[in-house]
């Protein structure tokens, strides 16, 4: 099972080309490594893009435009020019495979990339919202100040700790394969996606306790003492005027660690839950042509890549919003 | 006058009642042993530098900060014994802060209706007409829609104003609501509170606005380290001190121009 985590990592890592290469070299054939350059170069390119848009002068756009070009060309021409480049070509970027290996055909022992990739999203989505809310509860735990809750402060903060420390690969083998293990009455009959959404909720919810916490610590205390002094109580405080303030405030860094959480769904496929990364193994294994992994790469950017330019519109927004405020 | 108005039901004369009120932060004593008593319909002015405990004093009636020592009371009832509702309390006592603090996430509206719906369970279309009402008699009624920070300082601490009497207190405590301000600005908030003094609020200001409190206070007490160094009418405090203290003050202010 432990090589199935691998290609996780390829998908996982995708969007920069060096910790592909460094997670690549350790179990596979030495041209792995080099593969991936034009990949990036590509993403390079169409990262860039709006921003040249938005940089304005029409000098500088033709300047930025022929120097990102230059430096395209060039590192695709190093791809090509390289010993292994034609092998390297066929083994992950042959498009007969890569088509075969998108639509899939179980009749013959692999399944559709394309398909699979459902279940990522379906894990990431509901991963998603439970990781709101549990993630909230810890931090409304953490940030509480009464002597009765001590206790728990105490389990809270054990707890991030714990799930921040563990590598999210060992919770999901934890669960995945410890929880089935109990023979508990409905515990242990889930599929192997629910125990992959257990294990990311446990894992992400940990990280995402701590932005709450920022974002909670970031609303001024003048605040609090608004609110309280008009006679709200401490909870309706918190839910009218702090927490909505507190969210404004960790949008950008909440939105990072979905982009994260949507690529490591690929970790559940170590239990053999067919999702992307999982299906394009399969295919790999089965026709020695590593062309599915590719597929499964673009498909993680296809879902990556937008909530990572929304992210940032965001951030933009929020910086033009505060600027205006502080010129009235 | 009719949110801000005073209800009928008071039966006794003294609305705030500070009696040998002490409060430390760690060593350091701000409040030592201060009384005072406000009647209702009374407007008293807190004067003194910086740091003399002014500020400290009217968080302390409502409660925000807990007092070290001595008792606070409200319309005749001891609020700082405990077991007391502090909720309630501070229901009924309107507190406007020098920073406005107003909501930056709420619009104007939402900013003045949402105590009086979510801690008096005022219907919405009730509290809406309250904040219409009151914002339009202050000047604010085509900012309702706007967000805070679209507003001026003064516009912003005249909602802020609002926010607290649409609660419908029985006393306000005004703390430095001009120190702010820019300015030109100062003359439309105070003007807000000299209407609410017309209209009979009790009101416990601390202000460095010497014209202002001459002006609209019953009585003026100087505080300094704490304690209340001399407490007069206006006329009396401000022509006649009795305190060396006091007159060194007053001195600086006019020093500064201020008086």
């Amino acid at each position: 099972m432990t090589t199935d985590d691998e290609p996780g990592t390829v998908g996982a890592a995708g969007p920069s080309g060096l910790s592909v290469s460094g997670a690549g070299l350790t179990r596979r054939p030495s041209p792995d490594g080099r593969i991936v350059e034009p990949s990036p170069g590509g993403f390079f390119s169409a990262g860039r893009g709006p921003r040249l848009l938005s940089a304005g002068g029409g000098r500088a756009a033709v300047v930025s435009t022929v120097s990102t070009l230059v430096v395209l060309a060039a590192l695709v021409a190093i791809f090509l020019a390289a010993p292994g480049s034609a092998q390297v070509r066929h083994t992950f970027f042959d498009p007969h495979d890569m088509w075969q290996s998108f639509i899939g055909n179980p009749s013959k022992g692999y399944y559709s990339v394309g398909e699979a990739i459902w279940l990522n999203i379906r894990m990431f989505l509901v991963a998603e919202v439970l990781i709101l809310i549990l993630a909230l509860v810890i931090a409304l735990i953490r940030q509480s100040t009464g002597p009765v809750l001590f206790p728990l402060r105490v389990l809270a903060m054990i707890y991030v700790d714990f799930f921040r420390g563990v590598p999210l690969l060992l919770v999901v083998y934890a669960i995945g394969f410890g929880l089935p293990a109990l023979r508990l009455a409905f515990v242990s009959s889930q599929s192997f996606a629910v125990y992959g959404v257990i294990a990311l909720t446990l894992s992400y919810s940990a990280y995402v306790s701590e932005v709450y916490r920022a974002g909670l610590n970031s609303v001024h205390q003048s605040q609090v003492a608004a609110a309280r002094s008009l006679g709200l109580s401490h909870g309706t405080a918190l839910r009218y005027v702090i927490l909505p303030q507190a969210v404004r405030n960790i949008v950008p860094p909440l939105l990072n660690d979905f982009i994260s959480l949507q690529k490591d769904t690929a970790l559940v496929g170590v239990l053999g839950a067919i999702e992307a990364n999982q299906a394009a193994q399969i295919y790999g294994s089965t026709f020695f042509n590593y062309s599915s992994l590719t597929v499964a790469a673009i498909l993680f950017l296809i879902l990556t890549i937008p909530l990572a330019r929304f992210t940032d519109r965001l951030i933009e927004k929020d910086r033009r919003r505060r600027l205006a405020g502080a010129v009235t | 006058m009719t949110a801000a108005s005073l209800p009928a039901t008071e039966t006794t004369a003294e609305a705030i009642g500070v009696t040998e009120v002490h409060k430390s932060f760690g060593q350091n004593e701000v409040l030592s042993g201060i009384s005072l008593s406000v009647a209702a319909h009374e407007v008293i002015c807190l004067i003194g530098a910086s740091g003399s405990g002014k500020s400290t004093l009217l968080r302390c009636i409502n409660l925000l900060e807990p007092i070290s020592s001595g008792q606070i009371r409200l319309l005749g009832q001891d609020v700082t014994r405990p077991g007391v509702d502090a909720n309630l309390v501070r229901r009924r006592v309107g507190i406007v802060f020098q920073s406005y603090n107003l909501f930056p996430h709420m619009t104007v509206q939402r900013n003045v209706t949402l105590a009086p719906v979510k801690a008096l369970r005022m219907p919405r279309a009730q509290a809406d007409a309250q904040a219409a009402e009151l914002l339009a008699r202050f000047g604010l009624a085509d900012k309702r829609g706007e967000y805070p920070d679209r507003l001026s300082g003064g516009q912003q601490q005249r909602v802020a104003i609002v926010r607290a009497l649409a609660m419908q207190p029985e006393v306000m405590l005004l703390d430095e609501v001009t120190s702010a301000l820019d300015p030109e600005l100062v003359a439309e908030v105070l003007e807000v509170i000299r209407e609410l003094a017309a209209g009979g609020m009790t009101m416990l200001i601390a202000t460095h606005e010497m014209g202002f409190a001459r002006d609209i206070a019953n009585r003026i007490c100087f505080l300094e380290e704490g304690r209340i160094i001399e407490e007069a009418p206006p006329a009396e405090l401000f022509t006649d001190p009795k305190d060396d203290r006091t007159r060194r003050f007053l001195r600086r202010i006019v020093e500064a121009g201020r008086l």
